[in-house]
C-alpha cells in the first residue's frame, strides 16, 4: 500500500451551488469518511485553506464544509505553467447518525481538515423488573 | 480562411488538402481544451510555475504532507519534489463511507526555464501548498539596454 505511486486528482467543480455572484471557482474537496463505534471522522483535502478559512456547519443532519482560499500568488508574476487554480471549497453531507454537536472537533493541518463528530451514546437497554404482588 | 497569394498556389492541388486542414484544426481543438482550467499532468503534485524579473516560483499542491517531509532537490536545471503521504491509515475495523484521498509516494521533476542561483533557493510550506522561490542567475535576468544616440 505504501509503495503505491500517487496519481493526481482532478479537482471537481461544484455543480449548482446556489447561484454564485462572485467570479470564483468552487471545488469539491476530496474526502475520506469513516465511522468508528464512537464517532464519524471526516478528512477533507483543502490545500491553500488556512485555519481561519474553514467553516463547518451542522444543521438538520446536513454537514457543510466550506474552505476559503487565501490568494497565494502576488501580482507581477508571469504564469508559465498552471495546473491548479485557487478556488474555494464546498461540500455537503447528510449525516445519518445522531451527532453530539457540542463535542465536534476540527483540526486543520497541512491543508487537510480532520473532523471528529462524536455520536451521542445510544440509550442503554434497560431491564424492567416485574414486581410480584 | 487564410489568404493565399496567387503566386503561392500550386499548379496541382493536393486533393486531400482540405481534409488535412480539417484534421489539423480538430487536433488543435482537442489540444486547446483544458488548457486554462488546468492543463494537468498525470503526475502528483500539481504545480504552478510563474516568474517575475528576479525569481522563478514553483508552487506545489501537497496537502497532508508535513513541511519537513517534502524533499526538494536541484540538479543542473532539474528541480525534483519528492515525498510520501501517509494520511490514509487503513484500519479494518473502521467502516468507510468515502475513500477519495490518495496516498503513497510521489516524485516529480521539472526542467526550470532559466538558470538559477542554486545556493539561494528558498522553500516554504503553508496550508498544504509548498512555494519554492528560485532566484534567477544574473545571466538570466532581464536587462534594459539603452540605445545611445550616436
Amino acid at each position: 500500500m505504501t509503495e503505491k505511486e500517487m496519481q493526481i486528482q482532478q479537482k471537481q467543480e461544484v455543480q449548482q451551488a446556489g447561484e454564485p455572484t462572485k467570479p470564483e471557482k468552487q471545488y469539491v474537496p476530496a474526502v475520506d469518511i469513516f465511522e468508528t463505534a464512537e464517532a464519524v471522522n471526516v478528512l477533507a483535502e483543502m490545500p491553500g485553506v488556512a485555519k481561519d478559512g474553514v467553516e463547518i456547519e451542522l444543521e438538520n443532519e446536513t454537514l457543510t464544509i466550506r474552505g476559503t482560499v487565501a490568494p497565494h500568488e502576488h501580482g507581477g508574476e508571469t504564469v508559465l505553467l498552471r495546473e491548479f487554480e485557487p478556488g474555494n471549497y464546498l461540500r455537503k453531507f447528510t449525516v445519518a447518525e445522531t451527532i453530539d454537536q457540542e463535542k465536534i472537533q476540527a483540526t486543520m493541518a497541512d491543508g487537510v481538515l480532520t473532523l471528529v463528530l462524536p455520536k451521542i451514546a445510544p440509550a442503554k437497554p434497560r431491564r424492567i423488573a416485574v414486581q410480584g404482588i | 480562411m487564410a489568404i493565399v497569394r496567387f503566386a503561392d498556389q500550386k499548379l496541382f492541388r493536393n486533393p486531400w488538402a482540405d481534409f488535412e486542414r480539417m484534421r489539423r484544426e480538430l487536433d488543435a481543438l482537442f489540444q486547446g481544451s483544458g488548457q486554462d482550467a488546468g492543463g494537468r499532468g498525470a503526475v502528483f503534485p500539481a504545480l504552478n510555475v510563474s516568474e517575475d524579473s528576479g525569481n522563478i516560483y514553483v508552487r506545489a499542491e501537497i496537502p497532508g504532507v508535513p513541511a519537513g517531509e517534502v524533499e526538494i532537490s536541484i540538479e543542473g536545471d532539474t528541480l525534483t519534489i519528492r515525498g510520501e503521504r501517509k494520511t490514509c491509515t487503513v484500519e479494518e475495523k473502521y467502516s468507510y463511507h468515502r475513500r477519495e484521498l490518495e496516498c503513497g509516494r510521489f516524485s516529480r521533476a521539472i526542467t526550470l526555464p532559466a538558470k538559477v542561483q542554486v545556493d539561494r533557493i528558498g522553500a516554504q510550506a503553508a496550508n498544504g501548498i509548498v512555494t519554492i522561490s528560485l532566484p534567477k542567475a544574473e545571466a538570466a535576468k532581464p536587462r534594459q539596454i539603452k540605445v545611445n544616440v550616436g
